[in-house]
This record gives C-alpha cells, sequence and structure tokens, in this order.
C-alpha cells in the first residue's frame, strides 16, 4: 500500500513537471508581456523595457526559462516555495492564498447541495424507470447540460433577485403564483411517491392544498418581510424531519431509532431559549462550533439511552436529525437578522445582491449581519452553479442505480425476503454510492478551478479572477501559480480517489499484479 | 405507513431464455441494421436530429457560404456589416429596433424586417445571430472532428500495441487531462482566437482528445484478447486489417457516444471563451461573444440577450440528446419495457401454440 502511493506521488511530480512544461511554453509563446511597452518610443518606455526583460528574464528562450520559474518551485522541498513575482511585485503565493478561501466560500455550499440534489432525484429517478418523473428529470438534466452559465446567471440576476427584490417591498404572494406552486408541488410528490391512480390522484391533492395552505399563511402573516421559525414551526418541521430520517435509514419499526430521533428534537425545542439567548450573546464561530459538539453529543448520548443493542443505526438516525434541528436554529436565528439587516441603509430594501462577495457599507462587527450578508452573497451563484453540476449527478447516479439493482445481490436480498426499503436502502444505494463517491472526489478538485466563469459573472474575486488578471497582463507567474494549485488538486484528487475506491470496494485492489 | 413507496422496477424485457420478443426483434438483423433500428425508436433523438439537422441546413442557407468558389449568396436581405435605420414603428420610443419575429398567425406573422431586432448601431440581429450560430456550429464540427481523431488514433495504438508504446501514449494523455481545459483553452484562445474561428477551434481540438483516446484504449485491451481476433490472425491478417476492419467497427458505439459529448461540450467551451474574451475577438461574431457584449442590455432589450442563447441550448440540447439515442442503440445490454401492445402480441401468440 505504502509503496503504491510512494509510486503515485513520484508519478505526480513527473505529470506535474510535464504538464507545466508544457503549459508554460504554451503561455510563453502566446503572450508577450512587452506588448504595451513596445508601442511607445519615448526613452522611458525604453528604460521600462529593459528592466521588463531583466526582470522576467525574456532574453532566456521559454524553454529555458521555464527552468529558471521551476528553480523557485523546487524549493518545496526545502519548505518555502516560491512561485515567484506577479506584475505588480506582489507574491504570487500571497495572491493565490488570499483567494482560495473565497472560492472554496463560493463552491462549498453550491457542491453539497449538487450532491444532495443530484444524488436523490438520480436515485429516485432510477426507482421509478420510464415513468413521467424519469422522463423529466432526463430532460431536466440534458437542458442544464446545454445551458451556458454565464447565461443563466444574466436570467437568474434578472428574474430571480430583481423581481425577488421588488417582491419583497410588500411580500404578498400574487395568487397565480400561489396557484402554479400548488400544481407544480402536486404533480412533484405525485411522480415521486406514485402508486395505484387513485392513490396518486390523492398525493396531488394533498400536495397541492398543503403547498397553497402554506404559501396563502405565509403571505398573510408577512412571513416574507418579517421571516422567523420560532419554536412551534421548529417542533413541526424537526418531528416531520425525524420521521422522514429514521423511514429511510432504519425503517419505522426501529422503535429506539424514532424514539430517539424525536427525543433529540424535543430537547432541541425545550432548549429553544437558552440556545437563543447563548447565539445572540456570544455571536462568533467557536460559539457555532462548541454547540455542534454539544448537539452531537446529547445526539449520541440519547441514542445509547434508547438502543441497547444494534446501536449504530440509531446513533446515525438520531445524529442526522441533531444536525437538523441545528441548522433550523442557525437558519431562525439568521431569519431574526433579517428585518434590521434589510433596513439598514447599505442594503436599502433591495436584500438579494446581483454582484459581488459581500456589501462593504455594512457596519461591521456585527457576527449574525455578516454571515447574513455572506449567505446572501451566496444565493445567485449557488443556484447557478448547482443547476449546472447537479445534472451530471443525476444522470451518474441514475446509471449507476440502475445497474445496481440489477445485480444479483439484489435477486438474493429479495430472495431472503427482505422489505424492499431494506434492500433499496442498504443493498442498493450503498453500492450505488462507491463510484458516486469517487467521482466527487476528482469532480473537488475540478470544481475549484471551474468557478471561473461563476466568479467572473457574479464579480467574486477568486482564483477564477486571479486566473483572468494572469492572462490579460500575460503575468506568467500567476498564472503558474493558480495552474500549479489546480493541477496539483486533480492529480492528488485522483490518488484519493483510487485509494477510497480500493478502502470503500474490497473487489478492488490498488497494489498492481506484480 | 408508508412515506415512499419502494416500488419495484416493471420487469423488462430480455431476460428470458428463449425470450421471443428481443430474439425477435433482432433476427436475422447486422449489427447495423439493430443500432439503426433502435436509434429511430428513441424519440427524443429523432427529434433532435430532425431539429438539429434543420438548424444547420437554415443557418447555412441565410447569410450564404463560399466552399471551393462555389459560392450561395444567402436568402436574408440584410449582411452582419449593414447598418440599416433603427426601426421606430410598432416599438416602444426609448426602445428602437425591437424584434419583428411573430410566431403567432395573424396580420404580422412571419419573420418580419428584423426578427430578432436590431443592436444599437442597427445591425441586424438576426444576420448577427446566424453568423453567430454559423461560427459554433463550426468551432463544434472541427474540435468533433480533430478531438475525435486524435482520440481514435492514440487510443487504438495504445490499446492494440501495449508494452512501452501504451506507457508512453498514456503519460502523454495523463499530462493533458491534468491540465484544465477552460485554462488551456484560454491561454491558446487569447493569441489564437484573433487569427480566425477554425484555428482556435483547431487548437481547442488539440487538447480535447485525452478522455476519449483513454476509453477507446480501454475498449481495444479488450478487444484484442478476443476470439475473432485470434481467428482473423491466424488467417494471416496484417495489423491494420485487424485494427480497421475488426476491432474498430466493435467500439465504434464508444467512439461515436463520446464524440458527440465532445461536440455538446465544444459548443459551450467556445461560448465560455468568448464570453470570458479568450475566444473568437470581434469583428468576427460569435454567439458567447454576442451575450457577452450585450448582457447588461438585458433589462432594457432583452431579445439582444435571449436570441443567441436560445441558439446555443437548441445546438447543445440536440446534440446531447442525439448521443443519448446512440448509446441506447449501441448498447448490447439495452433493455425496453414491453408495451401492453407486445404483451399482448406476445400471450396471443403463446395461445396458438
Amino acid at each position: 500500500m505504502f509503496a503504491y502511493i510512494g509510486r503515485r506521488i513520484a508519478a505526480m511530480f513527473v505529470i506535474l513537471f510535464g504538464s507545466s512544461f508544457l503549459i508554460y511554453n504554451a503561455a510563453a509563446y502566446s503572450g508577450d508581456p512587452t506588448e504595451g511597452l513596445r508601442g511607445s518610443s519615448t526613452p522611458q518606455a525604453h528604460q521600462k523595457l529593459l528592466a521588463l526583460i531583466r526582470e522576467l528574464h525574456l532574453n532566456v528562450p521559454p524553454p529555458a526559462r521555464y527552468f529558471i520559474w521551476l528553480k523557485g518551485i523546487g524549493k518545496f522541498f526545502t519548505g518555502n516555495i516560491d512561485l515567484g513575482l506577479t506584475r505588480d511585485h506582489t507574491p504570487v503565493s500571497t495572491a493565490i492564498s488570499n483567494a482560495i478561501p473565497i472560492t472554496l466560500r463560493l463552491v462549498t455550499l453550491s457542491f453539497i447541495l449538487a450532491i444532495l440534489f443530484g444524488i436523490g432525484f438520480g436515485i429516485v429517478s432510477a426507482l421509478r424507470q420510464y415513468s413521467r418523473f424519469d422522463y423529466a428529470m432526463t430532460f431536466f438534466a440534458f437542458l442544464m447540460y446545454s445551458l451556458p452559465i454565464f447565461w443563466v446567471a444574466v436570467l437568474l440576476k434578472a428574474y430571480l433577485a430583481i423581481s425577488f427584490n421588488n417582491f419583497l417591498l410588500n411580500g404578498k404572494i400574487a395568487p397565480i403564483w400561489i396557484v402554479s406552486a400548488s400544481v407544480v408541488s402536486g404533480f412533484f410528490w405525485a411522480a415521486v411517491i406514485s402508486g395505484t391512480r387513485k392513490r396518486v390522484i390523492s398525493i396531488f391533492a394533498i400536495a397541492g392544498a398543503a403547498t397553497s395552505l402554506i404559501l396563502i399563511l405565509l403571505s398573510v402573516s408577512k412571513w416574507f418581510t418579517h421571516p422567523g421559525l420560532g419554536p412551534i414551526s421548529m417542533l413541526a418541521l424537526g418531528i416531520g424531519f425525524a420521521v422522514g430520517v429514521t423511514y429511510l435509514s432504519t425503517g419505522l419499526s426501529n422503535k429506539p431509532a424514532l424514539r430517539s430521533a424525536i427525543t433529540v428534537v424535543a430537547i432541541g425545542f425545550v432548549a429553544y431559549f437558552p440556545v437563543e439567548y447563548f447565539l445572540k450573546k456570544y455571536a462568533n464561530l467557536l460559539t457555532i462550533i462548541i454547540m455542534l459538539a454539544v448537539t452531537l453529543a446529547i445526539a449520541t448520548g440519547v441514542s445509547y439511552i434508547f438502543a441497547k443493542i444494534d446501536r449504530r443505526p440509531v446513533i446515525r438516525t438520531s445524529v442526522i436529525t441533531s444536525l437538523f434541528v441545528g441548522l433550523l436554529f442557525i437558519i431562525d436565528k439568521l431569519m431574526k437578522t433579517w428585518v434590521p439587516y434589510v433596513n439598514t441603509d447599505a442594503i436599502h430594501q433591495r436584500p438579494i445582491p446581483t454582484i459581488s462577495q459581500s456589501n462593504d457599507l455594512l457596519p461591521t462587527g456585527n457576527f449574525w449581519f455578516s454571515s447574513l450578508d455572506t449567505v446572501l452573497h451566496l444565493v445567485l451563484p449557488t443556484i447557478a452553479l448547482v443547476l449546472i453540476t447537479m445534472a451530471g449527478y443525476l444522470r451518474y447516479s441514475r446509471g449507476t442505480m440502475l445497474e445496481v439493482m440489477n445485480q444479483d445481490y439484489i435477486r438474493t436480498a429479495r430472495a431472503k425476503g427482505l422489505s424492499e426499503r431494506t434492500v433499496i436502502m442498504r443493498h442498493a444505494f450503498r453500492n450505488t454510492l462507491i463510484p458516486i463517491t469517487t467521482i466527487l472526489v476528482v469532480d473537488t478538485a475540478g470544481i475549484m478551478g471551474g468557478a471561473i466563469i461563476t466568479e467572473n459573472v457574479f464579480g467574486w474575486h477568486g482564483m477564477g479572477t486571479q486566473f483572468n488578471r494572469a492572462i490579460h497582463n500575460q503575468d506568467l507567474n500567476l498564472l503558474m501559480g493558480v495552474f500549479l494549485f489546480t493541477a496539483s488538486l486533480v492529480i492528488i484528487a485522483n490518488l484519493v480517489a483510487d485509494l477510497l475506491y480500493s478502502v470503500l470496494d474490497p473487489r478492488i485492489r490498488v497494489v498492481g499484479k506484480k | 405507513m408508508a412515506l415512499f413507496r419502494f416500488r419495484r422496477a416493471p420487469e423488462l424485457v430480455e431476460v428470458d431464455p428463449d425470450g421471443d420478443i428481443f430474439n425477435k426483434e433482432t433476427e436475422g438483423l447486422s449489427q447495423g441494421q439493430i443500432v439503426r433500428k433502435r436509434f429511430f425508436r428513441h424519440r427524443g433523438a429523432m427529434i433532435s436530429l430532425v431539429v438539429l439537422i434543420s438548424i444547420v441546413i437554415f443557418v447555412f442557407s441565410t447569410l450564404g457560404f463560399k466552399i471551393f468558389g462555389i459560392g450561395y449568396g444567402g436568402w436574408w436581405k440584410y449582411k452582419i456589416t449593414d447598418l440599416p435605420n433603427l426601426r421606430t414603428d410598432g416599438c416602444s420610443i426609448q426602445l428602437p429596433g425591437c424584434p419583428t419575429l411573430d410566431l403567432i398567425p395573424g396580420k404580422n406573422f412571419g419573420l418580419g424586417d428584423h426578427p430578432f431586432g436590431q443592436d444599437d448601431l442597427g445591425r441586424d440581429y438576426f444576420a448577427l445571430t446566424m453568423r453567430g450560430a454559423e461560427r459554433s456550429i463550426e468551432v463544434m464540427v472541427v474540435i468533433g472532428l480533430v478531438a475525435g481523431f486524435l482520440g481514435i488514433v492514440v487510443g487504438a495504438i495504445a490499446g492494440f500495441y501495449r508494452g512501452v508504446i501504451d506507457a508512453t501514449l498514456m503519460r502523454l494523455v495523463d499530462f493533458i487531462i491534468t491540465i484544465p481545459i477552460l485554462i488551456i483553452g484560454s491561454v491558446l484562445g487569447y493569441h489564437f482566437g484573433s487569427k480566425g474561428v477554425l484555428f482556435l477551434a483547431l487548437f481547442l481540438g488539440l487538447v480535447s482528445w485525452g478522455g476519449l483516446s483513454r476509453l477507446v484504449r480501454g475498449d481495444f485491451l479488450t478487444l484484442r484478447e478476443r476470439e475473432f481476433v485470434d481467428a482473423a490472425r491466424v488467417a494471416g491478417a496484417s495489423n491494420r486489417r485487424i485494427i480497421f476492419k475488426h476491432i474498430l467497427p466493435n467500439a465504434i458505439g464508444v467512439i461515436i457516444v463520446n464524440v458527440t459529448l465532445i461536440m455538446s461540450g465544444a459548443i459551450l467551451l467556445e461560448a465560455a471563451l468568448s464570453y470570458l474574451g479568450f475566444g473568437v475577438v470581434p469583428p468576427d461574431v460569435s454567439l458567447g461573444l454576442l451575450i457577452s457584449e450585450y448582457q447588461d442590455s438585458f433589462t432594457t432589450r432583452p431579445w439582444l440577450f435571449w436570441y443567441p442563447g436560445l441558439i446555443i441550448i437548441i445546438v447543445a440540447l440536440s446534440v446531447n440528446f442525439i448521443g443519448d439515442g446512440l448509446r441506447d442503440a449501441f448498447d448490447p445490454r439495452q433493455r425496453r419495457r414491453i408495451s401492453r401492445k407486445d404483451r399482448a402480441a406476445e400471450n396471443q401468440s403463446a395461445a396458438k401454440k
């Protein structure tokens, strides 16, 4: 195993060497940094030109110049890597390390959501193969494949941000929207749950009526302009979630799991006011991390009390439930920040921003203000990225699930008389996750580099901006810095994916046949 | 109480060993005929094929073309360089040059004078969009051809000859795959974009064949161990004959499907590069460039934004659907749900026996 990893890492350096050599020369031959200076004929320009040539070693031909650059990279082995300077004479490493957290902030949430939605819809689509839902999902996936992200982004800005901001001025939903939302939700749930014709019709009616009722209530109570959850609706949401998770993860017949999940929700309900107080009084990241730890401890403790044997599924169920309850607390707190946030001068009643990563005019020092600001700035880019990236996962998980469902071990599981839920969640779903996991790992690397366009459209200043700057200024050092970062990530992710595959699937061995 | 019914998937055809329906369907047909039959049955793919062909004919006939001296002038009255007056009748006063396209039958039905409107200079936007679509389709085809050719050749040689050749070629592929396509595309596009769109497409094709060659190599590695290859070799076939006549036809499914995927990706890649300013540069026109130029006028004159985007989507979507249809057609494990009619016919014939 270690020999294998060692060999792969050695190969990684060779590949990085080769591909960086390739791109260095491609970039050096296709761009001339002195272009701007050569045009003018003033003596200062000539001086500057000479200085630039000396500084960037432009008198050395690119293949040889590559090795000058490589010498700085070689210091990686002695601990202080030298990526050179940008054209504005700042170190490339600072430019990149400033950009990484911003790109991470941009892609993390959308990546998680894309995975959840993509895999979820993909699997339901596979279970309902050749149904209308399946066809609709296939069409949706292909449509998303074919959308240019910058085009979607402009549409989102125009329709979602601007129209939604207008809507928020009075917060009343027009009847036509209520009707269409109810019909859509009715169709969706009827297609997902499905069954006999009679059942489908009743599901359609129930889902549609529930949606209209909720929307009317929210509209009448002015919820959109004064949002908040409050303890009662949190309890209702929590119990609904607890039942749903228990059903999927262990089945409702597992009483300890159901009881402990509901107890976790109940504890959250009881602790509503104290937790609220803490989040208000000690508003910082540390509090949230401590609360997270406490939440996990409570969930584990509760499941230990309820389950005497076979604890793992029970713990899993209550931990997922507790995380959801924790998330509700954060959402509730953010919603309570909404009204004062919207009424600040910096926001001016238009809360959904169309551009940039944060609002600099906001009063600083207020943790919840800046958190809400970050969340709101994430809304549009996240929707755009999720729409575009989830299509791939949807298709892939659908295909894998279909393949898995045709395997012999699924037939065996059914022949043993296991319930269809157990067959799917325990036998099929888990095996579907194996190839998906490895794809995800490789994608994490790609998505870091791939947010170039999204950043450009929404005016975020992450890796994409650095890359743009590098190409427009013919800044070879900066370009190589960005490239080295993304390419190393891709290679490392490939290695991790291969290792993960062998851990997850015992049939695969990484150590060669020799 | 079941929240979500884990229903079993409907039983599928083909599993039955005496499999009447499955066998009857493909009895006495060559591989090509089976594939064609299955492809024609794929409704989405067939619709897409018709749409794509009509779009290509429509787009290329609008402004005309010239190949090897044989030219066709095009049926549209404006060229992209024409500067007609801005249309004001029928538009609101602040927004001259609104589109005249009307798909509702009535007095104004048809294309009208400026179906997609005019831009701020008065240029006919229909002509601009059609020129952009021409460029996009050209880029798509060139990238598909170049990447397809390189991918097949490299993959076939690596998979067939194995050993040192394979190892060397696959390291080359590793280099190319490591470089994110948008990065190398931008680097190349920034300078070669100005040399013409076909040049840009050629370079993009040169860097997008990595994935395809890996797949082709994998197919060749398994196919070359099969009996029919041994048989051909015993019969004295040359390597070239084995590669072209015996292995390649069996790997063609993977190749075609992936080339369509490369092509639908290519149209988006070109649009993205042009949008960032690293692709096609003015005075040439491309759909990505049009979107990028007019994205700020979306709130005032939305037609400048809608039409190029819609064309990209329609072309990419139909190529994707055609690829899906081909995948289904080439997949030997492809299953189809028995329709009620088939099952009834089946029962009837069984009853007769």
